[in-house]
């Protein structure tokens, strides 16, 4: 099963069309929108902060439709997506709690805090560890996409507690940007409309990023099973 | 090997004559989760060997985190209530990954997967000798700290909380147990797929239990008995839907 080469040269036009976005993205965050009024220039990144998170979000919903997916048709190709929206999901919760970190230590004078916030992400990044974990602790495939598919969707609980978390308790440190909190129950979005545009721009790009990384490491993941096919294919022929 | 299907099928000829009018599934849906329940106590009562290492461990938890968290009575009041989780949850976990590596080895699970009932009633026969298990190590442990820490943690609204934080890492506990129990190195990595996915059910017993032990108002573990209320729903369905897929074979 050779890769059609007209699936490929989207591919690439869409991976250029996403660094074009992304560049811009950045010049808007970092020198189009003005610093903000109380936190200043660090404020900054809590652009890329979001945008990720939004990212690690679509992801690891992905996971879930894809654990789905593969449980009703037992198709390989979902376990694939399964997998590789996992992997892309972790690293762009990592960003995320990278770029928190640098925006917590000017603002908050500490790297990390037992936040509500902060501790319910640390536990999703395990979760979807784990779920690397177990499909490397299993050996026979059709077995270890099964469980993937099952944990895949009992991890995204996870997440689940992550978005709800700041919005339930009174006690969190973390700013809610947008939405109802205990604080303030009707929920407000008021920025001027530069941050807003910033923002808005930000999520479509981090949204964007997510889809052409996942595509590439679904890419990655069939070229992978096609060589070891190969493989076979000639250790057979010996 | 064959103890596990005739306890089944004895527990439903015992009951036949009563139900043979009227042989509606839920019932026998019922029958079926007890009997594996049953067979599951009753060989513990037979054997003892779960129940007596799940009771040394949990003696010897209990000391190694008073000797090692050097603990005066101030910090004992403030720490109790997560050294009776974690305690728990580590006990909990040697008898989740025993109880279905002992049936897994053994081969009986395929013979109770050939029986003629619902996955999910296997699963909640199973689930629910878990259960009970963690319930036994939960009231020891109460009782143990209760005179080690001179702290009383006998109240009924603690035991509510116990009951709540059980039923729901035990659910989730059985599920995963099911899974890595195919894995090569199990008894690793058991923890590292339920720890995760329990803590949020944690952190909501501990904080409960906390605010429940320095009695604070009720306002203060109300909402974490609520959250825990609704983790247990959320993973009972989980589990109900779920544990069909584990067990496919």
């Amino acid at each position: 099963m050779a890769y059609p080469s007209q699936r490929t040269r989207l591919l690439q036009g869409l991976t250029v069309a996403t660094v074009v976005l992304f560049a811009i993205a950045l010049y808007l965050a970092l020198f189009w929108v003005g610093p903000e009024r109380t936190q200043g220039e660090v404020q900054r990144v809590f652009y890329v902060h979001l945008g990720s998170f939004l990212g690690a979000f679509l992801s690891f919903t992905a996971t879930v439709v894809a654990g789905i997916a593969y449980l009703r048709t037992r198709h390989p190709k979902w376990d694939t997506l399964g997998l590789a929206s996992v992997e892309i999901g972790l690293g762009l919760s990592a960003i995320t709690v990278i770029t928190g970190m640098t925006w917590a230590k000017p603002i908050w004078n500490t790297w990390w805090t037992w936040d509500p916030r902060l501790t319910s992400v640390a536990i999703m990044w395990l979760a979807y560890a784990a779920y690397l974990m177990l499909r490397s602790g299993i050996e026979d495939p059709e077995r270890q996409r099964r469980f993937a598919a099952v944990y895949g969707i009992i991890a995204f609980a996870s997440v689940l507690f992550t978005i709800i978390i700041v919005r339930v308790r009174p006690d969190t440190i973390h700013p809610v940007v947008a939405g109802p909190t205990q604080a303030d129950p009707t929920g407000s979005f008021d920025v001027t409309d530069r941050i807003r545009d910033t923002l808005f721009f930000n999520l479509f790009t981090f949204a964007v990023i997510t889809a052409v990384l996942i595509w590439h490491r679904i890419r990655l993941e069939n070229l992978v099973q096609r060589v070891s096919r190969r493989k076979m294919e000639l250790l057979a022929e010996l | 090997m064959s103890a596990e299907p005739t306890a089944t099928s004895e527990k439903t000829q015992a009951a036949a004559p009563a139900r043979a009018a009227r042989q509606r599934p839920v019932t026998r849906y019922w029958q079926a989760v007890g009997a594996i329940a049953w067979k599951d106590l009753r060989a513990e009562i037979r054997s003892r060997e779960l129940i007596n290492s799940m009771v040394l461990f949990t003696l010897m938890t209990v000391m190694v985190f008073s000797l090692a968290l050097e603990l005066d009575s101030d910090a004992r009041q403030n720490v109790v209530a997560g050294v009776l989780w974690v305690t728990v949850v580590f006990a909990g976990m040697l008898g989740f990954s025993r109880s279905l590596a002992a049936e897994h080895d053994r081969g009986s699970l395929d013979a109770l997967l050939l029986a003629p009932i619902d996955r999910s009633a296997l699963f909640f026969g199973k689930m629910i000798g878990n259960l009970l298990f963690v319930l036994v190590i939960s009231f020891v442990l109460m009782l143990l700290l209760t005179v080690m820490f001179n702290i009383s943690l006998i109240e009924p609204l603690l035991v509510v909380m116990l009951l709540l934080g059980s039923v729901g890492f035990t659910t989730i506990g059985t599920l995963i147990a099911s899974m890595s129990v195919h894995a090569r190195a199990r008894e690793t990595l058991l923890p590292i797929l339920l720890l995760p996915v329990s803590l949020p059910l944690l952190i909501s017993a501990v904080r409960g239990s906390a605010a429940i032990l320095n009695e604070m108002p009720s306002e203060d573990w109300l909402p974490w008995i609520q959250l825990l209320a609704v983790a247990d729903v959320i993973f009972l369905a989980a589990a109900y839907s779920l544990f069909g897929f584990i067990v496919e074979e």
